[in-house]
């Protein structure tokens, strides 16, 4: 059974992270091996998750960080 | 002041114990703000979100001298943060399980629009002609990214539902295993994958009407 473009689309996370059944993998693999418009829209996901990873978080913001502080010098006395 | 990496737990404990301030300074500053949102998911509110946040910090501090190591600090400190936090949400009844909250519910990845009818026989479901994705003339490795590009990113996971934003802040951008996301939100593999997917393939699209406006 072919896998369609639609189906695919769908699958991505799962391909990505090593989750297919060896079947359904060597279908994705062989519907990429002839799509371009596929080939194309894994390496955006790809490219999506590296471009998230890039992101940082915000510091922690002052006023946290103080009452925590005190929480900790409460414990330690 | 030593800097503590994620590896050498046991210094850091150790650290701990003894009253290090600059410790308990790294480990604040590397969860807290992790641990009010996740807080959230479960109290849906950042006020409660941050009194739960807060009464477990002080729930580790006096069980440091119990903790024995056989998970790792971490896993334990989002443990006492999740139990209190649906603990509370119960007695609140503020508790949603993830099952009622909608975002489980069938959501294609790709508008339905852009692959063919099933009218077009063998060609149903495959993309249109005009539709096709197109490759993107970035390189997340090489370059160095605009800030524009981050902006994209950031607004899209803030427009995405709690649950799969907090797993993909989780999973792609704090590097939280999949075991200790399914842990912390007691979701499944399964529906951490999906959650997972979910929210990438927004921000996909957000990147995608990005790139066709500024190639």
């Amino acid at each position: 059974m072919i896998l369609t473009c639609k189906e695919l689309v769908e699958l991505v996370t799962h391909y990505l992270e090593g989750a297919l059944d060896v079947e359904t993998r060597a279908r994705f693999d062989a519907h990429l091996a002839e799509c371009k418009g596929c080939t194309a829209y894994l390496e955006q996901m790809h490219k999506t998750i590296l471009l998230t990873k890039r992101l940082r978080e915000d510091d922690l913001a002052q006023p946290a960080r103080d009452e925590l502080l005190n929480v900790f010098r409460n414990w330690r006395a | 002041m030593h800097n503590f990496s994620p590896y050498d737990e046991n210094d850091l404990v150790a650290a701990l114990r003894a009253g290090d301030e600059s410790a308990f300074t790294q480990i604040v500053e590397r969860y807290h703000a992790n641990m009010v949102r996740i807080a959230s998911l479960y109290v849906g509110d950042v006020q409660i979100a941050q009194e739960v946040t807060q009464e477990t910090w002080v729930v580790v501090l006096h069980s440091l001298n119990r903790f024995e190591g056989r998970s790792s600090l971490k896993t334990w400190l989002f443990t006492i943060l999740t139990n209190r936090a649906k603990t509370r949400a119960v007695r609140e009844n503020r508790y949603v399980p993830l099952e009622d909250s909608g975002e489980l519910d069938d959501e294609p990845s790709v508008a339905a629009a852009r692959f063919r009818p099933e009218s077009e026989l063998e060609w149903a479901d495959h993309w249109k002609s005009n539709a096709k994705p197109q490759t993107w003339g970035i390189n997340p490795e090489a370059h160095v990214i605009a800030g524009e590009v981050n902006s994209v990113i950031a607004s899209a996971i803030a427009a995405l539902p709690t649950h799969q934003r907090e797993v993909i802040r989780l999973h792609d951008i704090e590097n939280f295993s999949t075991d200790e996301i399914c842990n912390i939100l007691q979701i499944t593999p399964t529906n951490q994958r999906v959650l997972l997917h979910r929210a990438r393939s927004r921000v996909r699209h957000a990147l995608e009407l990005y790139f066709q406006r500024s190639p």
